[in-house]
């Protein structure tokens, strides 16, 4: 089998004196879609923050395309191609739609940033009709489709996406997750973290279930899906 | 409103000579009364009592607002512009020196304004900078002969340098901690300049600094050009209007390019803006050192102007004075922050004879502001017209 694009190998972190991350080894091929779930809590947000050395790594090691990335800056990962579309949108509510946009390009320098920009618009018309509108008087699924735009801005070749789905109704969640297969199938990698595990474990190619800082299970997507305990757990069957 | 008034009496008779209750008793009835029929008024207002006057009077300035709007910006800048040149020709010295005052804070208000307006970083020592700038002058001036306009980009950058260094000690924090920081910061300089005696003559201060001088094509002799010293009050004017006028185009073009709007990202969620590739630190960095260029630079003037500086033009309550007309005027908007130099310095100017109540009125108006006004006077327009339509 060839190499994973994004390795996590053992990797501890926590805040201060608490351990939210106890050992946890991750790996996605390039082109898959990985969905990591668990219960509030279990620190699946926190596994995205320490691949973007937001949060430090205090054991193990993150490797992406072969390197070491424990130590790369934080602000450096989208230029490599690591982008992450953080939990709760963060858009910037007071700059505009297009300004979001082009905050997400900020550290690329070409002159394709127009196009890149139009083919964000392509993929969510409501934001081209809002384009000259504070990012903070968007919807709660607009100011969604505006995160992932941001993000789609940096060219990235690993999303890390954080519960998309958080706070929107099924309709706007479905939308989203389509978009998401869509980015996929266009060539970008993609780690899923969702509350929401029915969908995101139908949509993805391999799932990792998180339980306090550890992996308790990895598999399949679709073995997850059948898997009585997970249903129990996770899928309220 | 009514515990205001009882702390107010004793407070007003707090005199050097000891307590002194019966003068102030009428001063104290007459802010007491002041107070009341404002607040009589604004009741009536709230249940519409004014309407007859208000409505034709509110149609009247939506009419004016529209007339003003048709005109285009050129037109306004210009008009500003050639009042702004005319000045000195229409006013006698005092009002030339409160008018370079003002542009003297106007310059360290659109500093600062970079800072915490667009980056959203409470400095609390930026008066430093400004302090820096203006040594650094003077001891150029006084040891080096340096001239002003060469002495001008150097206090700049010894001013920048001088951020660069605290703040690459300090960028990583945020918020609260930084305020301290800078804070501390500011005191430190000032100490510096106080005890330093061998380099800054301590709380005596420097003397001797030289004016800004000039060469000016003299007709008398033919087309040679001759030195001129800028002493006269009218020429310094158009000095600091120039700087005013660098100033104002240099936010300008900052506030509008790229880097003004990452400033205002980190600003609104550094976090996020960290993982979308905005450099943070480095982006911080630039913002308060480029602040601080204009402060250095506002301070060199300062001292070329006064020809003399000492560690006291240099306190807290400086700083405290800039950062009001920055919040008074509207966090990042340049002519907000103008606005609210002009109140702050030129107001005081006019209510001369009110001395005393200067700070209990600084301190009223601040209050009220931030209760009904929150956005200052003049918030930033990009933001309004994007909210609108
Ligand atoms: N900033 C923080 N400071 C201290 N502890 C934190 C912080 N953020 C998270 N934690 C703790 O780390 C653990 C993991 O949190 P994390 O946010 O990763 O959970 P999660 O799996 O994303 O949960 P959710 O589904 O609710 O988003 C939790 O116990 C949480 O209390
Ligand atoms: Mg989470």
């Amino acid at each position: 089998m060839s190499e994973p694009i994004l390795e996590l190998r053992d990797v501890h972190a926590g805040y201060g004196s608490i351990k939210a991350l106890k050992g946890i080894s991750i790996k996605v091929m390039e082109g898959e879609i990985v969905s990591i779930i668990g219960a509030n809590g279990a620190g699946k947000s926190t596994t995205l923050m320490t691949i973007c050395n937001i949060v430090k790594a205090t054991a193990g090691d993150i490797y992406y395309k072969g390197g070491c990335i424990n130590k790369v800056a934080s602000d450096s990962l989208p230029s490599m191609g690591l982008c992450q579309v953080p939990e709760g949108r963060r858009i910037f509510p007071r700059l505009t739609i297009e300004e979001n946009l082009d905050m997400g390009a900020f550290f690329r320098n070409d002159n394709e940033i127009a196009d890149d920009m139009e083919r964000v618009f392509a993929m969510f018309p409501i934001l081209r009709e809002r384009r000259r509108q504070a990012g903070g008087t968007l919807s709660g699924g607009e100011q969604q489709m505006l995160a992932i735009g941001r993000a789609l801005m940096s060219r990235p070749k690993v999303l890390l996406l954080d519960e998309p789905s958080l706070g929107l109704a099924p309709l706007i969640v479905k939308q989203i997750f389509d978009i998401i297969s869509e980015i996929n199938k266009l060539g970008t990698t993609i780690i899923l973290v969702e509350q929401n595990a029915k969908v995101a474990l139908s949509m993805a190619h391999r799932g990792y279930v998180l339980e306090t800082g550890n992996v308790v299970m990895e598999d399949e997507a679709k073995k997850l899906l059948d898997n009585p305990d997970i249903q129990k757990a996770y899928l309220g069957e | 409103m009514i515990w205001l008034f009882v702390l107010l009496w004793p407070l007003l008779g707090i005199k050097p000579e000891g307590l002194e209750v019966a003068t102030t008793f009428s001063v104290w009835w007459r802010i007491a009364i002041g107070c009341a029929s404002i607040l009589v008024i604004y009741q009536l207002n709230s249940v519409g009592a004014f309407n007859f006057i208000t409505k034709p009077v509110g149609e009247a300035v939506g009419g004016a607002k529209k007339a003003t709007s048709t005109l285009p910006f050129a037109v306004w800048a210009f008009a500003i512009l050639a009042f702004a040149v005319a000045y000195p020709h229409l006013f006698g010295r005092y009002a030339q020196d409160v008018a370079i005052n003002c542009m003297i804070y106007i310059c360290l208000g659109l500093g600062l304004n970079v800072v915490v307006g667009l980056a959203g970083m409470l400095d609390l020592g930026y008066i430093a900078f400004y302090g820096l700038g203006a040594y650094t002058y003077a001891l150029l001036s006084v040891h080096y002969k340096l001239a002003f306009w060469i002495c001008l980009p150097i206090s700049a950058g010894v001013a920048g340098l001088g951020a660069c260094i605290i703040g690459y000690c300090s960028m990583r924090m945020r918020g609260d901690y930084l305020a301290i920081v800078t804070l501390g910061f500011a005191e430190i300089v000032r100490m510096v300049l106080n005890n330093w005696m061998s380099l800054t003559n301590g709380p005596n201060g420097i003397t001797g600094i030289k004016a800004p001088g000039m060469y000016w094509p003299d007709f008398a002799n033919g087309m040679t050009l001759e030195h001129l010293w800028l002493k006269k009050l009218s020429l310094i004017y158009y000095v600091i209007l120039a700087l005013v006028i660098f100033t104002i185009i240099a936010v300008y073009r900052l506030n509008h390019s790229r880097i003004g709007r990452a400033w205002e990202a980190i600003r609104e969620d550094e976090t996020a803006a960290e993982v979308m590739g905005i450099p943070t630190f480095y982006m911080k960095l630039l913002g308060y050192c480029t602040g601080a260029c204009f402060g250095g630079m506002a301070g060199a003037f300062y001292a070329a102007r006064m020809r003399f500086v000492s560690p006291e033009s240099f306190t807290f309550l400086e700083s405290a004075m800039v950062l009001s007309m920055v919040v008074l005027g509207g966090m990042g908007s340049i002519p907000g922050v103008i606005l609210g130099a002009l109140a702050l310095i030129a107001l005081p100017e006019i209510f001369r004879d009110f001395e005393l109540y200067r700070m209990l009125v600084f301190g009223g108006v601040m209050t009220l502001m931030m209760l009904f006004r929150p956005q200052g006077l003049l918030p930033p327009k990009r933001r309004m017209k994007a909210e609108k339509d």
